[in-house]
Formats: C-alpha cells, structure tokens, sequence
C-alpha cells in the first residue's frame, strides 16, 4: 500500500443502500462553495411520491364506499387500480438510480413522516430553505375518466398534506391538487382549504380536456385573486393525448407534452382575457422550461395584432400580459450560447418574473447553480431567481433557515 | 502528480469499481474486461457523481437495408451513467455519448505488483 494516501479516501459503491444527503453530496460541495447559506432560495416545484402513502392518504377518502374500493384496489398489486397509472419510463431504464434505490433510504424511528425526513434531507443538500412539494402520480389524475374519483383523491391527498405534512414541517409549503374537472368541486377545494397551514396557493395540472376560460371557473379565479393566493398550472404529458400519440418514444412525448398543454392552457387564459378580468391573480407555469413562453409570446403577439377582433378583451399584446405571470425555471434548457438564453430570460422578465425550481427528484432535475452560474446575471438578479422572486409571490419570509451539510 | 492507492488486486474484482480521493479530486476506477480505467468523478453536465451510476452498453436502432427500423440492441460499447440525469461515458474513452465532444478528464492507472494505482 502507498503510505501517502489514507484508506478511508478509498470508497466502494453499493446498490442495496441510499442516502439523500450521500447521493446529494456534490451539490452540498456546489451549496458550500456559493455561499447558498446567506441567502434564501425557494423551490417552487419539487416532488414526493404519494403513491408510498396511499394506505394513510385513502383512509381521507370522505366516502365509505369509494374509500373501500381504494382500499380493496390498493392490496391487489398487478391489477388495474382506481387510480390507474401513466405509460412512461421515467428512470432511463433503471439509469436514474434514485428512483430505484430511495427505498433503501433510512430515516429516524419518529412520528416526522418520512417524506418529511427525506424532504428535508434533499433540501438541505442542495441548499433550499423552502419547498413547494407536489404529488408525482396524480400529475396525470386530471385524465381519469371518472371526475368523482379526481374529487374524491384530491381531497383525500389535500387533507393528508395538510395534516401529515405542512402542519409539521414549516420548510415544506405546497399549491394544492385543484379537481379541475369538477367546477364546484374545485371552488369548494378552495373554500375548504384556503387557510390551512403551508398552503401558498392551488394547482391545477395540466393534461386535461377542459378550457380554463370557461364560465364555471370564474367564481373560482375570483376567490382566489381575493384571497391572493396565486393559481398554477403543472405541465405533464398524456401520451394518449390525439397528438402525442403519433409520438414512439418517452423523450419525444416528455420533450413536447411538457409544453403543449401549458401552450394551450396560456394562449386560452390570455386570448380570452383571464388576466384583464382578474388583474391581481397571480398566475405560475410550471415545469415547462422557458423556451415555449418566449415562442408563444411572439407567436401571439404577431397574429395579435392582426387580428384584435378575435380577443376584444385584451388592451395590450398577449406578452404583455405574459410578462406580468410567473414561470418556474425547470427544466431550463441550457444552448451553448448563451446569448440565446439571456433573450429568452429578457422576454418573460425573468429578474422579477421567474423562479427557480429543481422538479427532484425526477429525472431531470436542476440545482440552484443553473441559474446561480448564469454569466450574465448581476448577484442581486441571481437571488431574485433563486429566492427573492418566490418569496414575494408566495409571502415567505427571506431569511435563509437551511442547515447545508458542512457548513459551519 | 503522485500516485493513489486505489486497491489490492486481489480486492478489486472483475466489474469492481472504487472512488478514491486523489489530488483534490475524486476520481472513479473501474475494473472492466481485463482493464482498468479512472475518469473525474464530476459529470460535465451539472457536476454529479458521473462515475458511480450503472454500467449498461450503448443502445443501437437496428436499421435494415431497405431503411426501415427493425428495432434496438445492446451493442459491444461499454457505457458508465452518472445517476443524477442520465449522462452517458464511453468506458473506454471518458467521451460524453451525447456530444463526443466534452470528456471526463482521463487519469492514468498504474497496475504494479499486488496493487492498482491512480495517478493525479
């Protein structure tokens, strides 16, 4: 053995065991090295698994018979289920090792829920003071073709959340499930939840089949503009979606189906002038990247102004009204020139307008330092992005409360 | 430059890897058909631990004579996948599949005696 290196630098892999802070450990280094700790930064969309809790999320299912066929479903693994699921190989084959391996992962025997324990962890690797967390299977719940099991699942997950998770953990916030597909049902989901602790606003996820600027959902966009908690659309694909389904391949239908729904769902919430009638409703995009809003802008402005009588509400171009929305920044897409991004990060305002988000622990998650090592940022810009911007539109408070490992 | 013990030969098995901490860096070895070869444990994508994924070669689409898709196969190119998003390294070359333009930095193993070596 050389005398000149100590055996504990040496270190063997293993696939029977996982860590969120070991597996995160290089974005700790990332946090260290950037001074993360000084200021605040906010993920306005990260991810649990809430299908690892179903037996406790069901047993909030208000009805005694659905709540039983939850339940029933639940113990039959291998067949179809109530909730059924989405064709889609998000882990690369097995290539993305965290998705496999998080069932490894070991927290303290305590009352903290483990999506608490493993929540934090990760947010402290990377160096996040706040969470907006959201569901992962029930980002496709808006396609179940039964609208009274969208109800029923998402008040059920919502007062689960909200009990197991936001009342115990102030670091983790969220923008609740909204039963889009059931108007009164949706509105009532306000109602009903609007003042529960870490909820910073509503979410409606985005393959869906029903316009948003259809009448019913009016009274709803109103009491949530009273109520200043912003709305937000969280973009997924539906494979099964007429289009999409000419696509043979995972990258092609995640590449466009994260972005077609939301370039739907803004150019009817613009052209029908949503944001003239609601002027004070926050209104955030999320998981889109950032290239489609800079498309659409010019896209709608361009047949905008030919065209005026087709969207007689609208007083300014289309991204004028696009540039006073927030977007959240993951997946950001990173061209070798950079200049391209700078027009892009220009065109939707992103100094005051975007917010950074990781989407962990999917697949194509980002770290702080994406934004964070942007060449034509100014520092003040950066911590806009990475905190500043969240903070404002959810009512956090900056002052950084994370714990990164090693920092002392 | 100086030289990293990395293992015992006896000790580091075919398919084995180590991550050893070498001149400041982390580098990863890998003990793979008879060779051994060490990359920069730091992925050029987003800095994550690129060398302590799976090993899985490279995929091929099967295109016929006639042009037509007849499906895909594993072929004989060894790859290594950083498990943050899927990067994708040549074993042999440290070359990133997805543009063959960026590399991992390359060090040079050194197979002396009993023992295996890294130098950084």
């Amino acid at each position: 053995m050389n005398d000149q290196t100590p055996v504990e630098d040496v270190r063997q892999l293993h696939f029977d065991r996982f860590s969120s802070s070991e597996s995160l450990a290089k974005a700790s280094e990332q946090a260290l090295k950037r001074n993360y700790q000084d200021f605040l930064i906010v993920d306005i969309d990260s991810h649990h698994y809430e299908s690892e809790s179903y037996a406790e999320v069901f047993q909030y299912i208000e009805s005694p018979v659905l709540r039983r066929s939850f339940v029933e479903s639940a113990q039959r693994g291998g067949r179809s289920s109530m909730l059924g699921g989405s064709v889609g190989y998000q882990d690369i084959s097995g290539r993305i090792t965290r998705h496999w391996l998080r069932k490894h992962e070991k927290v303290d025997a305590s009352d903290r829920h483990r999506d608490i324990s493993t929540t934090t962890r990760w947010m402290d690797a990377m160096g996040v003071d706040y969470a907006c967390l959201f569901p992962t299977p029930m980002l496709f719940l808006g396609t179940h073709p039964q609208v009274e099991i969208e109800v029923a699942m998402a008040r059920a997950y919502n007062a689960w959340l909200c009990e197991r998770i936001l009342a115990e953990e102030p670091r983790i916030i969220s923008m609740l499930y909204l039963p889009f597909n059931d108007p009164e049902a949706t509105y009532k989901m306000v109602q009903d939840f609007g003042d529960k602790k870490g909820v910073k606003g509503f979410m409606v996820t985005s393959p869906r089949y029903k316009p948003v600027h259809d009448n019913c959902y009016m009274k709803t966009y109103r009491l949530l503009e009273e109520m200043g908690k912003p709305i937000s659309f969280h973009a997924a694909y539906n494979w099964n979606d007429q289009s999409l389904n000419l696509l043979n391949r995972f990258i092609s239908v995640h590449a466009l189906g994260f972005m077609w729904f939301n370039m739907v769902h803004m150019t009817n919430w613009v052209m029908n002038g949503i944001p003239e009638r609601f002027p004070k409703l926050k209104t955030v995009w999320i998981e889109s990247g950032l290239t489609w809003a800079y498309s659409l802008m010019q896209r709608l402005d361009h047949s905008y102004m030919m065209r005026t009588s087709d969207c007689p509400s609208l007083k300014r171009k289309p991204s004028e009204y696009m540039q006073e929305m927030f977007y959240s920044s993951q997946p950001m897409e990173m061209p070798e020139d950079k200049s391209i991004l700078e027009a892009t990060f220009k065109m939707i305002k992103a100094e005051t307008q975007l917010v950074w988000s990781s989407d962990y622990p999917h697949w194509d998650f980002d770290l702080p330092s994406v934004i964070h090592d942007l060449p034509f940022l100014k520092e003040d810009a950066k911590r806009a992005i990475l905190g500043g911007n969240a903070a404002r539109l959810l009512g956090l408070d900056p002052t950084p409360v994370k714990t990164i490992p090693g920092h002392r | 430059m100086q030289e990293y013990f990395v293992a015992k030969k006896i000790d580091f098995g075919e398919g084995d890897r180590r991550i050893v901490r070498a001149g400041g860096s982390e580098v990863g070895v890998f003990h793979h058909g008879g060779a051994y070869y060490a990359y920069a444990n730091t992925c050029v994508h987003s800095g994550g631990p690129a060398c302590e994924g799976i090993m899985i070669p490279k995929v091929l689409d099967v295109i016929a004579e006639d042009r037509s898709y007849q499906g895909q196969v594993f072929s004989d190119e060894m790859h290594f996948v950083c498990p943050w998003h899927g990067y994708e390294y040549d074993l042999k070359t440290g070359e990133c599949a997805g543009d063959r333009r960026l590399k991992l930095r390359k060090y040079q193993v050194v197979d002396r005696d009993d023992s295996i070596f890294v130098i950084a």
